[in-house]
């Protein structure tokens, strides 16, 4: 079975956002990238059922100019196969999932996973996007994925439970947690993945469908009202008299 | 033309979110000189759809399929989509839920429309442009996303707009088919599962909850925190280390990583206050932080704070919450 597993290349969690004077783009200047936290969910359990079936092979993609090679790298270390980087800025949602849905039909892949969303532009949309151009089932989020031959079941999370998800090959599904446990990179995956295949493609397809005028930070909070363990009643009573929130 | 809004249902009800973005679509719909329809989707009562003319909606469709009473995103995306087609509307708004997104983003393929999902704020129209105000990076910050195409879908975040109650404005419900077959309940779940909650109160749909950490020392522990939830009538959360180590379930987790949640309070409970964990809860409308260190980080971040030990402070808490009356 043929996984396709798409990556995005975004700011470590524990990055303080800052924008560019004009506030039209995210200053990445000093900011670490990693791979999307979600996407690693994706990429596990795509390794998980290529041992589990003993057969087949994991390719992970990635929408993204040169600077995200290092990630890619990551990716093939954790354990796939061969990569894609279509070489183009992912400028947004529809940009990216035309890509993804190009690659995916002309690789022929069976099983197409991603994370639920990236934790930088949190869209939660090109899966659907990518289900939606290939006429195929879009199974988002997923908590739970096995394959029994070329049928899939999945968990879907919905508002206040789950929904048990039956879908034949091929499929996309969006991944997060608790699908598995991520893994990371041992030394022997480090040394091989220097030599597995990096495919650089072009951009295909129209390009953006939104584009962003402004960033702009939450506003900052006025400052700590405390009040004396001893007295903690009181909090109430300004939650409800002063807050006007209970 | 109209403004065509997706009004989720459950057991009957019209879920609060979707009373949120039935106001939402209504006001833009008055912006643009139009009137506002409703396609509900999930186990709705008429009664109840045609109260959502309280939020200014006109006429609502409801296809009485029963296979729609669960969430089916090939079916749901079609009926959609033929709602929009009757209803020649350009502009589509609906939850930014999981059932809401999922459906956008496949109906943004299939209308050729613009999406933005997230949105906290009414569009700045233009033209034929909108400019919508969206989360990114996962609380940590805003983006106005322009939207041009010629049809928009807007996914509304959760309590950031009031829904609008005019008591006794009544929409028309009327029967509305999208001829769905077999084919189109090819995702159709097996089996639903919903969760026991404490207190019945669903996390994402919370506008109180009530948060506990590391501080809390164990799950042994978390009925401190689930008292004072049932007592204010709050959902109940925690932080990403405590759902990592399965004191409680991952769906609790609140965070960068876990979910985000816009309450109009949040009381944190010996948690420290880690970015990721306040990229998940800082567009909450006041933050009350509980923790027996004073240099805890989210104490910076909060509106009221008690320094002070947790097992001391959540009893006086609860019981004076049931002083109030």
């Amino acid at each position: 079975m043929k996984f396709l597993v798409c990556i995005s290349n975004v700011p470590d969690t524990t990055t303080k956002i800052t924008f560019t004077p004009d506030n039209k783009e995210f200053n990445k200047a000093g900011v670490q990238f990693v791979i999307n936290p979600w996407d690693e969910y994706a990429l596990t359990r795509a390794i998980e059922l290529k041992e589990a079936q003993g057969s087949g092979s994991v390719t992970v993609l990635n929408v993204g100019e040169a600077d995200t090679e290092p990630n890619i790298r990551k990716a093939l270390a954790i354990g796939a196969d061969d990569a894609i980087r279509v070489n183009a800025a992912p400028k947004d949602a529809w940009f990216v999932a035309q890509q993804i849905a190009h690659y995916a039909k002309e690789g022929g892949y069976d099983v197409i996973l991603m994370g639920k969303e990236s934790i930088d532009y949190n869209g939660f949309q090109v899966h659907g996007m990518v289900g939606e151009l290939l006429g195929i089932p879009t199974v988002a989020p997923a908590m739970k994925l096995d394959m029994s031959g070329n049928t899939a079941t999945l968990e879907r999370e919905i508002e206040g439970g789950k929904e048990i998800v039956e879908v034949n090959t091929p499929f996309v599904a969006s991944c997060q947690q608790p699908m598995c446990e991520p893994r990371i990179p041992n030394m022997r995956g480090i040394m091989t993945a220097r030599t597995k295949p990096l495919k650089v493609v072009e951009a295909v397809g129209e390009g953006a469908a939104t584009s962003v005028a402004e960033y702009a930070l939450p506003p900052k909070k006025q400052g700590v009202k405390l009040i004396p363990a001893e007295n903690a009643g009181e909090l109430i009573k300004l939650l409800r008299n002063e807050a006007k929130v209970i | 033309m109209s403004v065509l809004v997706v009004v989720e249902c459950d057991k009957g009800e019209v879920k609060k979110s979707s009373l949120e973005v039935a106001s939402y679509g209504a006001q833009v719909a008055q912006a643009l000189g139009t009137t506002a329809t409703a396609v509900a989707v999930g186990e709705a009562t008429e009664a109840n759809l045609a109260q959502l003319g309280e939020q200014g909606i006109t006429k609502v469709l409801f296809d009485n399929e029963p296979r729609l009473k669960d969430f089916v995103n090939g079916a749901y995306t079609k009926l959609i989509a033929a709602a929009a087609q009757q209803e020649q509307s350009q502009v589509i708004v609906l939850a930014n839920s999981n059932i809401g997104a999922s459906v956008g983003s496949r109906l943004a393929v299939r209308l050729k429309a613009s999406l933005a999902t997230n949105v906290v704020e009414l569009p700045k129209i233009e033209g034929g442009q909108f400019t919508v105000k969206r989360g990114a990076f996962s609380g940590k910050a805003f983006a106005d996303m322009v939207l041009s195409g010629e049809r928009k879908i807007i996914a509304v975040k959760k309590n950031s707009i009031e829904a609008q109650h005019n008591a006794g404005q009544t929409a028309q419900v009327e029967a509305f088919s999208a001829q769905l077959s077999d084919a189109d309940f090819a995702d159709a779940p097996k089996q639903v599962v919903m969760q026991d909650q404490a207190g019945g109160i669903l996390l994402p749909e919370a506008d109180k909850v009530v948060s506990g950490g590391r501080g809390m020392k164990g799950p042994e522990n978390w009925h401190l925190i689930e008292e004072l939830a049932t007592a204010l009538g709050a959902a109940t959360a925690c932080s990403k280390p405590v759902s990592d180590v399965d004191w409680r379930p991952h769906h609790e987790h609140v965070g960068q990583t876990g979910i985000t949640v816009s309450p109009n309070l949040y009381i944190a409970c010996g948690i420290s206050g880690a970015i990721q964990h306040l990229a998940g809860v800082n567009s909450s409308k006041v933050i009350v932080v509980i923790n027996k260190d004073p240099e805890a980080p989210f104490f910076k971040a909060a509106d009221y704070g008690i320094v002070g030990d947790v097992f001391e402070v959540l009893p006086k808490l609860t019981q004076a919450v049931k002083e109030l009356g």
